[in-house]
Protein backbone atom coordinates (compact mmCIF):
# COMPACT_ATOMS: atom_id res chain seq x y z
CA UNK A 1 0.00 0.00 0.00
CA UNK A 2 1.34 3.48 -0.85
CA UNK A 3 1.33 5.98 2.14
CA UNK A 4 1.13 9.38 2.23
CA UNK A 5 2.61 11.08 5.32
CA UNK A 6 1.87 14.63 6.09
CA UNK A 7 4.76 16.88 7.65
CA UNK A 8 5.46 20.07 9.21
CA UNK A 9 8.68 21.99 10.67
CA UNK A 10 8.28 23.36 13.32
CA UNK A 11 10.70 25.61 15.86
CA UNK A 12 12.14 22.59 17.93
CA UNK A 13 10.21 22.23 21.36
CA UNK A 14 13.04 20.87 23.52
CA UNK A 15 15.05 24.29 23.00
CA UNK A 16 14.95 25.65 26.36
CA UNK A 17 11.90 27.41 27.83
CA UNK A 18 13.83 30.90 27.79
CA UNK A 19 15.01 30.55 24.16
CA UNK A 20 11.38 30.77 23.40
CA UNK A 21 10.52 33.42 21.45
CA UNK A 22 7.13 35.06 19.54
CA UNK A 23 6.69 38.09 17.51
CA UNK A 24 3.92 40.12 18.76
CA UNK A 25 3.25 42.75 16.08
CA UNK A 26 3.49 39.81 13.72
CA UNK A 27 1.58 37.28 15.47
CA UNK A 28 4.00 34.90 14.39
CA UNK A 29 6.12 31.89 16.92
CA UNK A 30 9.61 32.79 15.88
CA UNK A 31 12.60 29.77 15.56
CA UNK A 32 14.92 30.60 18.65
CA UNK A 33 18.54 31.96 16.59
CA UNK A 34 20.78 28.91 16.78
CA UNK A 35 18.58 26.10 17.24
CA UNK A 36 17.32 24.33 13.78
CA UNK A 37 14.19 23.36 13.54
CA UNK A 38 12.68 19.96 13.81
CA UNK A 39 10.07 17.84 11.90
CA UNK A 40 6.90 18.35 14.27
CA UNK A 41 7.20 15.55 17.01
CA UNK A 42 4.01 13.96 16.21
CA UNK A 43 4.61 13.85 12.11
CA UNK A 44 7.61 11.58 12.97
CA UNK A 45 5.47 9.03 14.57
CA UNK A 46 3.32 9.26 11.37
CA UNK A 47 6.64 8.66 9.62
CA UNK A 48 7.07 5.71 11.69
CA UNK A 49 4.12 4.19 11.45
CA UNK A 50 4.31 4.62 7.63
CA UNK A 51 7.93 2.92 7.18
CA UNK A 52 7.12 -0.37 9.66
CA UNK A 53 3.70 -0.67 7.48
CA UNK A 54 6.24 -0.24 4.54
CA UNK A 55 7.92 -3.20 6.14
CA UNK A 56 5.43 -5.39 6.53
CA UNK A 57 3.51 -5.03 3.55
CA UNK A 58 5.79 -2.88 0.78
CA UNK A 59 4.41 -0.08 -0.71
CA UNK A 60 5.84 3.07 -1.13
CA UNK A 61 5.56 6.25 1.38
CA UNK A 62 5.76 9.89 0.12
CA UNK A 63 5.98 12.68 2.53
CA UNK A 64 4.79 15.70 1.78
CA UNK A 65 4.94 19.46 3.57
CA UNK A 66 3.73 22.81 2.77
CA UNK A 67 6.41 25.77 4.06
CA UNK A 68 9.12 27.84 2.91
CA UNK A 69 12.44 26.55 1.03
CA UNK A 70 13.49 25.78 4.72
CA UNK A 71 11.57 23.04 5.10
CA UNK A 72 13.18 20.85 2.71
CA UNK A 73 15.07 20.48 5.85
CA UNK A 74 12.25 18.30 7.42
CA UNK A 75 11.61 16.66 4.19
CA UNK A 76 15.34 15.37 3.82
CA UNK A 77 15.55 14.31 7.18
CA UNK A 78 12.22 12.18 6.64
CA UNK A 79 13.64 10.58 3.76
CA UNK A 80 16.80 9.72 5.83
CA UNK A 81 14.57 7.79 8.28
CA UNK A 82 13.59 5.80 4.96
CA UNK A 83 10.43 7.87 2.93
CA UNK A 84 10.89 7.23 -0.73
CA UNK A 85 9.56 10.29 -2.04
CA UNK A 86 9.39 14.23 -0.32
CA UNK A 87 7.78 16.54 -1.96
CA UNK A 88 7.64 20.42 -0.93
CA UNK A 89 4.35 22.56 -1.51
CA UNK A 90 6.17 26.34 -1.48
CA UNK A 91 4.96 29.28 -3.43
CA UNK A 92 4.98 32.66 -2.18
CA UNK A 93 1.26 33.01 -1.89
CA UNK A 94 0.56 30.41 0.76
CA UNK A 95 2.47 32.74 3.44
CA UNK A 96 0.27 33.21 6.94
CA UNK A 97 -1.46 30.07 6.06
CA UNK A 98 -4.43 28.93 8.65
CA UNK A 99 -5.66 25.63 9.00
CA UNK A 100 -8.45 26.07 6.42
CA UNK A 101 -6.02 27.05 3.65
CA UNK A 102 -3.07 24.69 4.90
CA UNK A 103 -5.38 21.92 4.30
CA UNK A 104 -6.70 23.03 0.95
CA UNK A 105 -2.97 22.93 -0.42
CA UNK A 106 -2.43 19.74 1.15
CA UNK A 107 -5.51 18.35 -0.46
CA UNK A 108 -4.70 19.51 -4.09
CA UNK A 109 -1.07 17.82 -3.32
CA UNK A 110 -2.42 14.41 -2.51
CA UNK A 111 -5.12 14.25 -5.20
CA UNK A 112 -2.21 15.32 -7.61
CA UNK A 113 -0.13 12.44 -5.94
CA UNK A 114 -3.11 10.11 -6.93
CA UNK A 115 -1.65 6.82 -5.66
CA UNK A 116 -2.29 6.17 -2.23
CA UNK A 117 -4.32 3.78 0.72
CA UNK A 118 -3.65 5.88 3.68
CA UNK A 119 -2.51 9.21 4.65
CA UNK A 120 -0.80 9.35 8.27
CA UNK A 121 -0.48 12.59 9.66
CA UNK A 122 0.62 13.82 13.68
CA UNK A 123 -2.23 14.22 15.67
CA UNK A 124 -1.31 18.09 16.11
CA UNK A 125 1.42 20.16 15.71
CA UNK A 126 3.39 21.19 18.28
CA UNK A 127 3.73 25.27 17.20
CA UNK A 128 -0.04 26.19 16.38
CA UNK A 129 -1.43 22.95 18.03
CA UNK A 130 -4.36 22.59 16.26
CA UNK A 131 -5.02 19.52 15.56
CA UNK A 132 -7.33 20.57 12.29
CA UNK A 133 -5.09 20.08 9.32
CA UNK A 134 -5.30 16.23 8.51
CA UNK A 135 -9.78 16.12 9.20
CA UNK A 136 -9.15 18.90 6.92
CA UNK A 137 -8.06 17.36 4.65
CA UNK A 138 -9.85 14.11 4.94
CA UNK A 139 -13.17 16.65 4.45
CA UNK A 140 -11.96 18.41 1.25
CA UNK A 141 -11.21 15.04 -0.49
CA UNK A 142 -14.42 12.79 0.58
CA UNK A 143 -12.46 10.44 2.71
CA UNK A 144 -13.08 8.94 6.37
CA UNK A 145 -10.66 10.27 9.18
CA UNK A 146 -9.55 8.98 12.49
CA UNK A 147 -8.00 10.97 15.21
CA UNK A 148 -5.38 10.38 17.81
CA UNK A 149 -4.60 6.54 17.07
CA UNK A 150 -1.68 4.54 18.78
CA UNK A 151 -1.15 2.09 16.88
CA UNK A 152 -2.18 1.03 13.06
CA UNK A 153 -2.08 -2.28 11.14
CA UNK A 154 -3.32 -3.33 7.98
CA UNK A 155 -5.97 -5.81 8.22
CA UNK A 156 -7.22 -8.14 5.33
CA UNK A 157 -8.71 -5.01 3.28
CA UNK A 158 -8.91 -2.69 6.08
CA UNK A 159 -6.60 -0.29 7.91
CA UNK A 160 -6.95 -1.06 11.61
CA UNK A 161 -6.50 1.62 14.42
CA UNK A 162 -6.56 2.05 17.74
CA UNK A 163 -8.66 5.23 19.08
CA UNK A 164 -7.25 6.84 22.23
CA UNK A 165 -9.82 7.08 24.59
CA UNK A 166 -9.84 8.60 27.99
CA UNK A 167 -10.32 5.26 30.02
CA UNK A 168 -8.85 2.74 27.22
CA UNK A 169 -9.22 2.65 23.38
CA UNK A 170 -11.18 1.46 20.83
CA UNK A 171 -10.40 -0.74 17.43
CA UNK A 172 -11.92 0.63 14.83
CA UNK A 173 -11.70 -1.20 11.20
CA UNK A 174 -11.48 1.72 7.92
CA UNK A 175 -12.44 0.57 4.72
CA UNK A 176 -10.47 2.54 1.39
CA UNK A 177 -8.31 5.30 1.12
CA UNK A 178 -8.62 7.33 4.60
CA UNK A 179 -7.07 9.84 6.93
CA UNK A 180 -5.42 8.54 9.99
CA UNK A 181 -3.76 10.83 12.74
CA UNK A 182 -1.05 9.73 14.53
CA UNK A 183 -0.14 10.43 18.24
CA UNK A 184 3.01 9.62 20.39
CA UNK A 185 1.72 6.29 22.28
CA UNK A 186 2.19 4.96 18.69
CA UNK A 187 5.96 4.38 18.49
CA UNK A 188 9.42 5.34 19.35
CA UNK A 189 10.61 6.86 15.67
CA UNK A 190 13.75 5.87 14.65
CA UNK A 191 17.05 8.25 13.96
CA UNK A 192 18.33 8.05 10.46
CA UNK A 193 20.93 5.79 9.79
CA UNK A 194 24.35 7.14 8.23
CA UNK A 195 23.39 4.72 5.29
CA UNK A 196 19.95 6.47 4.89
CA UNK A 197 21.04 10.00 5.51
CA UNK A 198 23.93 9.10 2.54
CA UNK A 199 20.83 8.09 0.35
CA UNK A 200 18.78 11.05 0.97
CA UNK A 201 21.53 13.17 -0.01
CA UNK A 202 21.00 11.74 -3.63
CA UNK A 203 17.66 12.45 -3.69
CA UNK A 204 15.79 15.38 -4.99
CA UNK A 205 13.03 17.09 -3.58
CA UNK A 206 10.17 17.86 -6.01
CA UNK A 207 8.76 21.55 -5.49
CA UNK A 208 5.32 22.03 -6.23
CA UNK A 209 4.10 26.16 -6.66
CA UNK A 210 0.59 27.05 -6.93
CA UNK A 211 0.16 26.64 -10.68
CA UNK A 212 1.70 22.97 -10.90
CA UNK A 213 -0.97 22.67 -8.21
CA UNK A 214 -3.91 24.33 -9.84
CA UNK A 215 -5.24 26.15 -7.08
CA UNK A 216 -7.46 29.47 -6.93
CA UNK A 217 -5.30 32.56 -5.43
CA UNK A 218 -8.32 32.89 -3.20
CA UNK A 219 -8.10 29.50 -1.07
CA UNK A 220 -4.82 29.52 -0.36
CA UNK A 221 -2.33 31.61 1.92
CA UNK A 222 -4.10 34.33 4.03
CA UNK A 223 -6.23 34.79 1.28
CA UNK A 224 -8.44 31.43 2.20
CA UNK A 225 -7.75 31.80 5.76
CA UNK A 226 -11.00 32.02 7.94
CA UNK A 227 -9.64 32.71 11.40
CA UNK A 228 -7.36 35.62 12.00
CA UNK A 229 -4.91 36.11 15.23
CA UNK A 230 -5.61 39.25 17.11
CA UNK A 231 -3.50 38.75 19.72
CA UNK A 232 0.04 36.54 20.56
CA UNK A 233 1.52 37.06 23.87
CA UNK A 234 3.39 35.22 26.48
CA UNK A 235 1.21 34.54 29.54
CA UNK A 236 2.47 36.01 32.74
CA UNK A 237 2.74 33.84 36.09
CA UNK A 238 2.42 35.16 39.08
CA UNK A 239 4.96 33.31 40.67
CA UNK A 240 4.36 34.06 44.55
CA UNK A 241 5.31 29.71 45.11
CA UNK A 242 5.16 29.45 48.64
CA UNK A 243 8.52 27.87 49.82
CA UNK A 244 7.99 24.56 52.76
CA UNK A 245 10.93 24.79 54.99
CA UNK A 246 12.64 21.88 57.07
CA UNK A 247 16.18 20.90 57.69
CA UNK A 248 15.83 17.90 56.06
CA UNK A 249 13.67 16.55 52.96
CA UNK A 250 11.93 14.18 55.46
CA UNK A 251 11.06 17.51 57.84
CA UNK A 252 9.84 19.54 54.99
CA UNK A 253 7.25 16.64 53.77
CA UNK A 254 5.86 16.33 57.24
CA UNK A 255 5.77 20.13 57.17
CA UNK A 256 3.65 20.01 53.62
CA UNK A 257 1.28 18.10 55.33
CA UNK A 258 0.98 20.16 58.14
CA UNK A 259 0.44 23.24 56.09
CA UNK A 260 -1.96 21.46 53.37
CA UNK A 261 -4.10 20.52 56.82
CA UNK A 262 -3.89 24.01 58.27
CA UNK A 263 -5.45 25.52 54.22
CA UNK A 264 -7.75 22.32 54.92
CA UNK A 265 -6.46 21.59 51.91
CA UNK A 266 -6.41 17.74 53.29
CA UNK B 1 -28.86 35.20 9.64
CA UNK B 2 -26.89 33.21 11.99
CA UNK B 3 -28.24 33.73 15.51
CA UNK B 4 -27.57 33.03 18.82
CA UNK B 5 -25.00 30.05 20.49
CA UNK B 6 -24.79 26.36 19.32
CA UNK B 7 -23.32 23.70 21.55
CA UNK B 8 -23.03 20.37 20.83
CA UNK B 9 -24.45 19.03 24.01
CA UNK B 10 -22.91 15.39 24.07
CA UNK B 11 -24.34 12.54 26.40
CA UNK B 12 -23.41 9.62 28.21
CA UNK B 13 -26.41 7.10 27.86
CA UNK B 14 -29.31 8.88 28.59
CA UNK B 15 -27.88 11.78 30.61
CA UNK B 16 -25.67 15.14 29.42
CA UNK B 17 -21.99 14.15 30.51
CA UNK B 18 -19.58 16.70 32.36
CA UNK B 19 -18.33 17.96 29.44
CA UNK B 20 -21.96 18.81 27.79
CA UNK B 21 -22.71 21.05 30.93
CA UNK B 22 -19.80 22.96 30.79
CA UNK B 23 -20.77 23.68 27.58
CA UNK B 24 -23.78 24.64 28.46
CA UNK B 25 -22.24 26.98 31.12
CA UNK B 26 -19.99 28.95 28.86
CA UNK B 27 -22.70 28.82 26.23
CA UNK B 28 -24.97 30.33 28.48
CA UNK B 29 -22.67 33.48 29.19
CA UNK B 30 -22.13 34.11 24.94
CA UNK B 31 -25.45 34.14 24.46
CA UNK B 32 -26.34 36.51 27.12
CA UNK B 33 -23.48 38.41 25.69
CA UNK B 34 -25.15 38.53 22.25
CA UNK B 35 -28.48 39.12 23.86
CA UNK B 36 -29.53 35.97 21.84
CA UNK B 37 -30.72 32.01 22.45
CA UNK B 38 -28.71 29.00 23.20
CA UNK B 39 -29.08 25.84 21.34
CA UNK B 40 -28.00 22.65 22.18
CA UNK B 41 -27.85 19.52 19.75
CA UNK B 42 -27.69 16.25 21.56
CA UNK B 43 -27.26 13.24 19.10
CA UNK B 44 -27.43 9.59 20.72
CA UNK B 45 -29.75 6.22 20.95
CA UNK B 46 -32.09 6.61 23.26
CA UNK B 47 -31.18 9.64 24.41
CA UNK B 48 -34.33 10.13 27.15
CA UNK B 49 -34.14 12.97 29.43
CA UNK B 50 -31.07 14.89 27.92
CA UNK B 51 -33.22 17.34 26.50
CA UNK B 52 -34.85 18.87 29.81
CA UNK B 53 -31.82 18.36 31.35
CA UNK B 54 -30.00 20.70 28.60
CA UNK B 55 -32.81 23.46 29.19
CA UNK B 56 -32.42 22.99 33.07
CA UNK B 57 -28.94 23.68 32.32
CA UNK B 58 -29.71 26.84 30.21
CA UNK B 59 -30.79 25.95 26.64
CA UNK B 60 -33.48 27.58 25.07
CA UNK B 61 -34.12 25.07 22.47
CA UNK B 62 -32.78 21.64 21.90
CA UNK B 63 -32.69 19.71 18.75
CA UNK B 64 -32.90 15.99 18.87
CA UNK B 65 -31.43 13.52 16.55
CA UNK B 66 -32.40 10.15 18.83
CA UNK B 67 -31.54 7.25 16.40
CA UNK B 68 -29.81 3.19 16.37
CA UNK B 69 -27.13 4.63 14.11
CA UNK B 70 -26.09 7.00 16.97
CA UNK B 71 -25.33 4.82 19.60
CA UNK B 72 -21.86 5.32 19.25
CA UNK B 73 -19.60 7.82 18.39
CA UNK B 74 -18.54 7.43 14.39
CA UNK B 75 -16.51 10.76 13.16
CA UNK B 76 -19.20 10.22 9.58
CA UNK B 77 -22.24 10.20 11.65
CA UNK B 78 -21.95 12.65 14.24
CA UNK B 79 -20.59 15.13 12.00
CA UNK B 80 -23.15 14.66 9.25
CA UNK B 81 -26.16 14.87 12.09
CA UNK B 82 -24.84 17.84 13.84
CA UNK B 83 -24.11 19.55 10.50
CA UNK B 84 -27.57 19.06 9.55
CA UNK B 85 -28.67 21.10 12.61
CA UNK B 86 -26.31 23.51 12.57
CA UNK B 87 -27.16 24.50 8.99
CA UNK B 88 -31.12 24.37 10.80
CA UNK B 89 -29.94 26.54 13.49
CA UNK B 90 -28.33 28.97 11.93
CA UNK B 91 -26.41 29.81 14.76
CA UNK B 92 -23.66 32.55 15.40
CA UNK B 93 -21.17 30.97 17.99
CA UNK B 94 -20.81 26.78 17.55
CA UNK B 95 -19.17 25.62 20.50
CA UNK B 96 -17.90 21.88 20.92
CA UNK B 97 -16.39 20.50 23.89
CA UNK B 98 -12.77 18.79 23.72
CA UNK B 99 -13.97 14.95 25.08
CA UNK B 100 -12.59 12.26 23.00
CA UNK B 101 -15.57 12.76 20.61
CA UNK B 102 -15.63 16.93 20.46
CA UNK B 103 -11.63 16.74 19.92
CA UNK B 104 -11.91 14.51 16.76
CA UNK B 105 -15.80 16.05 15.79
CA UNK B 106 -14.77 19.90 16.21
CA UNK B 107 -12.09 19.75 13.02
CA UNK B 108 -14.35 17.88 10.34
CA UNK B 109 -17.25 19.80 11.30
CA UNK B 110 -15.86 23.15 10.54
CA UNK B 111 -14.31 22.01 7.42
CA UNK B 112 -18.02 20.43 6.79
CA UNK B 113 -19.26 23.88 7.76
CA UNK B 114 -17.14 25.76 5.39
CA UNK B 115 -16.12 27.95 8.74
CA UNK B 116 -13.27 29.03 11.04
CA UNK B 117 -12.24 27.50 14.25
CA UNK B 118 -10.39 27.97 17.35
CA UNK B 119 -9.45 24.85 18.95
CA UNK B 120 -8.73 24.05 22.43
CA UNK B 121 -9.90 27.66 23.62
CA UNK B 122 -9.65 28.18 27.42
CA UNK B 123 -11.22 31.38 27.13
CA UNK B 124 -14.30 32.91 25.60
CA UNK B 125 -15.89 36.28 25.35
CA UNK B 126 -17.84 38.00 23.08
CA UNK B 127 -16.42 41.56 22.15
CA UNK B 128 -18.88 44.14 23.34
CA UNK B 129 -18.29 46.33 20.52
CA UNK B 130 -17.86 43.97 17.23
CA UNK B 131 -19.92 41.56 18.73
CA UNK B 132 -17.14 38.86 17.31
CA UNK B 133 -16.18 35.98 19.69
CA UNK B 134 -12.64 36.45 20.76
CA UNK B 135 -11.71 32.92 21.33
CA UNK B 136 -7.90 32.51 23.57
CA UNK B 137 -6.55 29.23 23.54
CA UNK B 138 -2.49 28.07 24.33
CA UNK B 139 -0.20 27.75 21.53
CA UNK B 140 2.92 25.98 21.25
CA UNK B 141 1.92 23.62 24.40
CA UNK B 142 1.20 26.38 26.36
CA UNK B 143 4.08 28.95 25.75
CA UNK B 144 1.98 31.39 24.32
CA UNK B 145 -1.56 32.35 24.16
CA UNK B 146 -3.13 33.38 20.71
CA UNK B 147 -6.34 35.44 20.62
CA UNK B 148 -8.26 34.20 16.99
CA UNK B 149 -11.28 35.89 15.65
CA UNK B 150 -13.51 34.12 12.40
CA UNK B 151 -14.41 37.44 10.64
CA UNK B 152 -15.69 36.19 6.87
CA UNK B 153 -18.10 33.10 8.10
CA UNK B 154 -20.81 31.73 10.43
CA UNK B 155 -20.66 29.95 12.58
CA UNK B 156 -17.66 31.28 14.64
CA UNK B 157 -16.60 27.89 15.90
CA UNK B 158 -14.46 26.85 19.42
CA UNK B 159 -13.78 23.68 20.52
CA UNK B 160 -13.27 24.12 24.30
CA UNK B 161 -10.77 22.66 26.57
CA UNK B 162 -11.96 20.44 28.88
CA UNK B 163 -12.12 21.67 32.74
CA UNK B 164 -11.61 25.37 31.82
CA UNK B 165 -15.23 26.72 31.83
CA UNK B 166 -17.18 26.32 34.85
CA UNK B 167 -20.53 24.32 34.50
CA UNK B 168 -23.66 25.54 34.62
CA UNK B 169 -26.41 24.51 37.29
CA UNK B 170 -29.41 23.08 37.04
CA UNK B 171 -32.66 25.17 37.32
CA UNK B 172 -35.67 22.63 36.87
CA UNK B 173 -37.98 25.23 36.55
CA UNK B 174 -36.41 26.66 33.12
CA UNK B 175 -38.87 26.38 30.15
CA UNK B 176 -37.43 25.61 26.53
CA UNK B 177 -38.20 24.46 23.01
CA UNK B 178 -37.42 20.80 22.50
CA UNK B 179 -37.32 19.65 18.39
CA UNK B 180 -36.64 16.40 16.90
CA UNK B 181 -34.56 15.95 14.11
CA UNK B 182 -34.87 13.46 11.18
CA UNK B 183 -31.67 11.50 11.14
CA UNK B 184 -31.10 10.37 7.65
CA UNK B 185 -27.72 8.27 8.32
CA UNK B 186 -27.05 4.57 6.65
CA UNK B 187 -24.96 2.59 8.86
CA UNK B 188 -24.35 0.07 6.33
CA UNK B 189 -22.75 3.38 4.60
CA UNK B 190 -20.39 4.22 7.14
CA UNK B 191 -17.02 3.86 6.71
CA UNK B 192 -15.45 2.57 10.05
CA UNK B 193 -16.48 -0.51 11.71
CA UNK B 194 -15.82 -0.31 15.77
CA UNK B 195 -14.37 -3.45 16.30
CA UNK B 196 -14.51 -3.42 19.92
CA UNK B 197 -13.99 -0.95 22.71
CA UNK B 198 -11.08 -1.69 25.40
CA UNK B 199 -11.34 -0.09 29.09
CA UNK B 200 -8.04 -0.02 30.24
CA UNK B 201 -7.42 -1.79 33.59
CA UNK B 202 -7.68 0.25 36.69
CA UNK B 203 -8.68 0.41 40.08
CA UNK B 204 -9.74 2.70 42.79
CA UNK B 205 -10.45 6.46 42.21
CA UNK B 206 -10.09 7.55 38.17
CA UNK B 207 -7.56 10.37 37.63
CA UNK B 208 -9.61 12.43 36.11
CA UNK B 209 -12.41 12.58 38.54
CA UNK B 210 -9.79 12.57 41.80
CA UNK B 211 -9.05 15.44 44.01
CA UNK B 212 -6.06 14.67 44.49
CA UNK B 213 -3.67 14.23 42.34
CA UNK B 214 0.09 12.85 42.67
CA UNK B 215 2.33 12.43 39.43
CA UNK B 216 5.29 11.47 38.36
CA UNK B 217 7.83 12.81 35.98
CA UNK B 218 11.00 12.18 34.06
CA UNK B 219 13.02 12.44 37.33
CA UNK B 220 11.53 9.02 38.80
CA UNK B 221 13.95 6.85 36.44
CA UNK B 222 12.13 4.34 35.96
CA UNK B 223 8.10 3.08 36.70
CA UNK B 224 9.17 1.40 40.38
CA UNK B 225 8.99 4.33 42.44
CA UNK B 226 5.40 5.87 41.06
CA UNK B 227 4.39 1.92 42.61
CA UNK B 228 6.19 1.92 45.84
CA UNK B 229 6.22 5.30 46.60
CA UNK B 230 3.51 7.53 44.69
CA UNK B 231 0.66 5.27 44.58
CA UNK B 232 0.72 4.35 48.33
CA UNK B 233 1.24 7.95 49.04
CA UNK B 234 -1.93 8.79 46.64
CA UNK B 235 -4.17 5.81 47.99
CA UNK B 236 -3.80 6.91 51.50
CA UNK B 237 -5.30 10.11 50.53
CA UNK B 238 -8.11 8.64 48.27
CA UNK B 239 -6.75 10.11 45.21
CA UNK B 240 -5.18 8.70 42.27
CA UNK B 241 -1.36 9.08 40.21
CA UNK B 242 -0.41 10.53 37.04
CA UNK B 243 2.61 11.18 35.33
CA UNK B 244 4.08 13.54 32.81
CA UNK B 245 4.23 12.43 28.93
CA UNK B 246 8.24 11.78 29.44
CA UNK B 247 7.34 8.95 31.97
CA UNK B 248 4.78 7.74 29.52
CA UNK B 249 7.10 7.87 26.53
CA UNK B 250 9.80 5.74 29.21
CA UNK B 251 7.09 3.20 28.93
CA UNK B 252 7.57 3.76 32.51
CA UNK B 253 3.35 3.95 33.55
CA UNK B 254 0.41 3.48 30.69
CA UNK B 255 -0.86 5.80 28.49
CA UNK B 256 -4.03 6.54 30.36
CA UNK B 257 -1.72 8.28 33.00
CA UNK B 258 -0.80 11.38 31.21
CA UNK B 259 -1.34 14.52 32.24
CA UNK B 260 -1.22 17.24 30.03
CA UNK B 261 -1.98 18.96 26.76
CA UNK B 262 -2.67 15.20 24.81
CA UNK B 263 -3.40 13.33 27.72
CA UNK B 264 -5.82 13.66 30.80
CA UNK B 265 -6.64 17.36 31.51
CA UNK B 266 -7.27 17.52 35.94
CA UNK B 267 -8.30 19.77 37.87
CA UNK B 268 -8.42 18.32 41.42
CA UNK B 269 -8.02 20.50 45.13
CA UNK B 270 -4.68 19.31 45.11
CA UNK B 271 -2.02 18.43 42.73
CA UNK B 272 1.73 17.42 43.74
CA UNK B 273 4.13 16.90 41.15
CA UNK B 274 7.31 15.18 41.53
CA UNK B 275 10.63 15.37 39.93
CA UNK B 276 8.49 17.23 37.07
CA UNK B 277 10.37 20.13 35.91
CA UNK B 278 7.07 21.82 34.27
CA UNK B 279 6.84 21.71 30.84
CA UNK B 280 4.84 24.03 29.13
CA UNK B 281 2.98 20.60 27.63
CA UNK B 282 2.57 19.21 31.50
CA UNK B 283 1.01 22.42 32.73
CA UNK B 284 -1.44 22.28 29.78
CA UNK B 285 -3.22 19.31 31.93
CA UNK B 286 -2.64 20.08 35.60
CA UNK B 287 -2.39 24.32 35.16
CA UNK B 288 -6.08 24.23 36.57
CA UNK B 289 -5.69 22.42 39.78
CA UNK B 290 -6.91 24.50 42.94
CA UNK B 291 -3.26 23.96 44.54
CA UNK B 292 -0.14 22.65 42.67
CA UNK B 293 2.56 21.55 45.09
CA UNK B 294 6.22 20.99 43.11
CA UNK B 295 8.57 18.63 44.70
CA UNK B 296 11.70 18.97 42.87
CA UNK B 297 15.53 18.53 43.95
CA UNK B 298 16.42 21.70 41.30
CA UNK B 299 15.61 24.86 42.65
CA UNK B 300 15.58 26.53 39.41
CA UNK B 301 12.71 23.60 37.62
CA UNK B 302 9.97 26.26 35.86
CA UNK B 303 7.40 24.31 37.96
CA UNK B 304 7.76 26.83 40.77
CA UNK B 305 6.60 29.37 38.69
CA UNK B 306 3.21 27.86 38.69
CA UNK B 307 3.12 25.93 41.89
CA UNK B 308 1.69 27.61 44.91
CA UNK B 309 3.73 25.61 46.97
CA UNK B 310 7.09 24.33 46.51
CA UNK B 311 9.70 22.04 48.46
CA UNK B 312 12.96 21.82 47.16
CA UNK B 313 14.23 18.32 47.77
CA UNK B 314 14.29 14.44 47.28
CA UNK B 315 10.74 13.48 46.45
CA UNK B 316 12.24 9.91 47.68
CA UNK B 317 12.72 11.37 51.24
CA UNK B 318 9.64 13.89 51.11
CA UNK B 319 6.81 11.86 49.92
CA UNK B 320 7.40 9.16 52.18
CA UNK B 321 7.67 11.68 55.57
CA UNK B 322 4.64 13.32 53.93
CA UNK B 323 2.24 10.13 53.68
CA UNK B 324 3.36 9.04 57.35
CA UNK B 325 2.66 12.87 58.51
CA UNK B 326 -0.96 12.94 56.22
CA UNK B 327 -1.62 9.56 58.48
CA UNK B 328 -1.20 11.00 61.53
CA UNK B 329 -2.93 14.08 60.79
CA UNK B 330 -6.05 12.31 59.29
CA UNK B 331 -6.16 9.43 61.68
Amino acid sequence: MDIIVTLKQVPDPEAPKETFRIDEAAMKILNPPNIDPVINGYDENAIEAALQLKEAAGGKVVAVSMGEASATRALKQALAMGVDEGILLQDASFADADATSTAHVLARAIEKIGSYGLILCGRQASDWDQSQVPSGIAELIGLPSVTAVQKVALQDDAVRVERILEDGYEVLDIRGPCVVTVSNEANKPRYPTLKGIMAAGKKQILVWDAAELGVDAAQVGSAGALTRVSKLYVPSFAGDCEFIAGESPEEMGANLALRLRELKII
Amino acid sequence: MAQGVMIFAETTGAALAPIAKEMCGVGRRLADALGEPLVAAVAGSGVGGADQEAIAHGADRVYVADADVLQTYQTASYCTVIGQIAEQAEPEVLLVGMSDNGRDLGPRLAFRLRTGLASDCVDLTINAETRLLEATRPVSGGNAMATVVIEKTRPQMATVRAKTMPAAEPDAGRQGEVIAVDVSVDAVALPVTVVERVKAESEGVRLEDADIVISGGRGLKGPDDFYAILEPCAKALGGAIGASRAAVDEGWVPTQLQVGLTGKIVSPKLYVACAISGAAQHMAGCGYSKTIVAVNRDPDAPIYQRANIGIVGDYKKVMPAFQAKCAELLG
